[in-house]
């Protein structure tokens, strides 16, 4: 490792103060497994080595090709996956090698998810209200019965839903709502940080809007902190404070919002935002449009050096051979390309 | 703080909730209602529970008592459905038969849904090694030839009510396993379970709260299935004299009594109603158990 990296880890790692979660050197393998004895034959790297951290209030948008690990990364903060490596500290406290009991006592309630299917993310054979109910329940949240019988109503009224339909089951709503009834199940706990995996993704557009609108207000109103995943630029760019670029399991780049959509440094990022249709503001630069050439390479075998190289329009004989580790360019926003070295 | 009836009103979440309600129950029915095979299938069933139920009531005549003087007697007159060689009423035996074939039925597939959910369901829901390994189990107790199994248990023990019932729920539960292993490992990745795991709903409520009323469906279509097959084992083996003992009637044992070519041919009624009785049931409940699979898939819509 060197001495320039060891630096910029620092860096990364001085800026505690308000941290709510940090990520350092997360590693997420799948085994691949085949024959009869299903014997381990290779590892899908679907995240591989990826820090960061997210300030308490604050937004942070993952965003990234289909594929290149964004869902696992989320996955595997919330432990729903085994991390294979590195660390995820929440609240101070490393919770990477936690087990299940102890998550329940420790994140489980502090750390709520929020899906992409509005139609796979509620069980279909249970009410709003037990579905409300369960999380309060499993973490006897109150004493009285009373007091989760008003929950779910106010549940529900913060979500913009009539509490009157508590009695209904989904299939009885639509997307839009089913989303409503997901963020209000992720509210249940008065969690800190909330994930959202692709929460918007599944719904029309004037739906999109309705919903990112309920969780910038709900994001103001309870102080809380967001990991917003999803694969739509104009989407994480209205929401995000700052941003996450990750490609092929690694981190490509990361910045704050305005920096990385004004001054994108790394080729990925600059061919992910030339492929976006948005009203440009006049303070930004015109981009051509940069085609990425070649197909996204597998995660199972990750080209040598940058796995970037192979579709870089830009990539230098270094790029090949060694690791480029991300760096700060400026104050807060990294990136991981050796075109900045 | 804002009040509940302004957030209401600016956030526009509830627009189009369908005011007409369906429930999941009604949907299933009414879609199971549009197959007029499943529903005669589901009459008949329904006429022979009743029969087994009422037998005592219903049947004629002892369903022992060898009126000798009227063996294999036509049917009309004193004996509705005739005789046998050993002048038994047929309509009589029948009825009793019902009772023996289904309660070997209910109790066999009870037995078979009971061991075949729990194994399908941790091997589906843990998956890894445990799956791995009760799924071998699963192919050794398939690649048993279950007829030969059963027809040598059956010769060892004494073959009776409880052994037939016995070797049926330990050797015909492999493939409802499989079913309840495939419907967990799909539902176990379902976004719902996945969310009930990040707020620390622990695995067995996971299993019985979440993901078993959502295999109920699955669950019923195959216990109906089974009952059509123990049903026809059960006669079958009766049939060879191996299954249900004489007297008690079956009505497998009942054909086995008509197994004469003269008796066939002389007597046609005498195998003719208890042969139809089992083609009757066990089709009826493939019949049942076919349509309650449509009902229950969602992707048949309407
Ligand atoms: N449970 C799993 N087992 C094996 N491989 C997996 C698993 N989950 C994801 N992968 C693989 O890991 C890689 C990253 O997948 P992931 O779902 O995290 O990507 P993503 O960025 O969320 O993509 P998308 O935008 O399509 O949701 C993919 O190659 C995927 O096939
Ligand atoms: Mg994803």
């Amino acid at each position: 490792m060197t001495a320039e990296v060891r630096r910029d880890q620092q860096s990364i790692q001085s800026v505690t103060d308000g941290v709510l979660l940090e990520v350092r050197n997360l590693k997420k393998y799948f085994p691949i497994k085949t024959g009869l004895l299903q014997k381990t034959t290779g590892y899908i790297r679907a995240v591989d080595g990826i820090s960061f951290y997210v300030k308490k209030g604050e937004t942070l948008g993952i965003v990234g090709e289909s594929g290149c690990g964004k869902s696992t990364a989320g996955r595997t903060i919330i432990r729903l996956y085994e991390p294979t490596e590195g660390q995820i500290i929440f609240k101070g406290k490393d919770i990477s090698r936690l087990p299940e009991n102890r998550l329940r006592q420790q994140i489980r309630r502090d750390i709520q998810m929020i899906f992409q299917d509005p139609y796979a993310s509620l069980n279909p054979r249970k009410t709003v209200e037990k579905v409300l109910k369960e999380p309060l329940k499993t973490h006897r949240y109150f004493k009285m019965k009373s007091e989760y019988q008003d929950r779910v109503d106010e549940l529900l009224t913060l979500v913009g839903l009539d509490p009157s339909y508590k009695n209904r089951y989904p299939h009885e709503f639509s997307g839009g709502q089913r989303q409503r009834i997901g963020i209000a199940r992720a509210l249940a706990l008065n969690p800190d940080l909330i994930i959202a995996d692709e929460a918007v993704s599944a719904l029309d557009v004037s739906i999109q809007a309705q919903i990112i609108n309920l969780l910038q207000d709900l994001q103001a109103r309870f102080q809380l902190t967001y990991l917003f995943i999803s694969h739509d630029l104009s989407v994480v760019r209205h929401i995000s404070d700052r941003v996450v670029v990750l490609y092929l399991g690694r981190l490509m780049e990361w910045a704050a919002k305005e920096d990385l959509f004004n001054q994108p440094l790394h080729p990925y990022t600059q061919a992910l935002l030339s492929a976006v249709p948005v009203i440009r503001r006049k303070d930004e630069q015109i981009r051509e449009r940069i085609v990425l050439q070649g197909d996204l390479p597998s995660p199972a075998d990750p080209p040598t050096g940058c796995v970037f190289h192979t579709r870089c329009p830009m990539a230098m004989d270094i790029c090949r051979k060694q690791v480029p580790h991300p760096k700060a360019y400026r104050p807060g926003h990294f990136v991981a390309c050796h075109l900045y070295d | 703080m804002a009040g509940p009836e302004r957030l209401t009103k600016t956030v526009p979440g509830n627009e189009g909730i369908k005011q007409k309600r369906e429930t999941m129950f009604r949907i299933t029915l009414r879609k199971f209602m549009r197959n007029k095979l499943a529903v005669a299938g589901a009459v008949v069933i329904f006429i022979v529970v009743l029969a087994a139920i009422f037998a005592p009531w219903l049947a004629p005549y002892d369903p022992g008592h060898q009126y000798l003087l009227d063996k294999l007697a036509k049917p009309g007159g004193k004996y509705p459905l005739g005789t046998d060689m050993l002048g038994r009423d047929t309509l009589s035996r029948l009825l009793y038969g019902a009772r023996v074939s289904l309660l070997v039925g209910f109790v066999s597939v009870a037995g078979i849904i009971f061991i075949g959910t729990i194994i399908g369901a941790i091997a589906g829901y843990f998956g890894g090694i445990i799956d791995a390994l009760l799924m071998r189990f699963v192919d050794v107790v398939i690649s048993v030839p279950s007829l030969f199994l059963l027809i040598t248990l059956v010769t060892i023990f004494q073959p009776s009510l409880t052994t037939l019932i016995i070797v049926f729920a330990l050797f015909s539960w492999p493939g409802t396993a499989r079913i309840i292993r495939g419907e967990f490992l799909s539902l176990r990745s379902r976004e719902f379970v996945l969310a009930a795991r990040t707020m620390g709903v622990r695995s067995s409520k996971i299993i019985f709260s979440h993901i078993l009323p959502n295999v109920m469906g699955p669950i019923i279509v195959t216990a109906t299935l089974q009952m059509g097959y123990v049903i026809l084992a059960e006669s079958a083996l009766s049939y060879f004299g191996l299954g249900v003992q004489p007297p008690t009637p079956s009505w497998g044992n009942m054909l086995q009594d008509a197994q004469n070519i003269t008796i066939m041919i002389s007597a046609w009624w005498y195998p003719l109603f208890p042969g139809l009785m089992i083609l009757l049931t066990v089709l009826s409940f493939n019949f049942v158990g076919d349509g309650l699979r449509d009902a229950f898939d969602p992707k048949s819509i309407e």
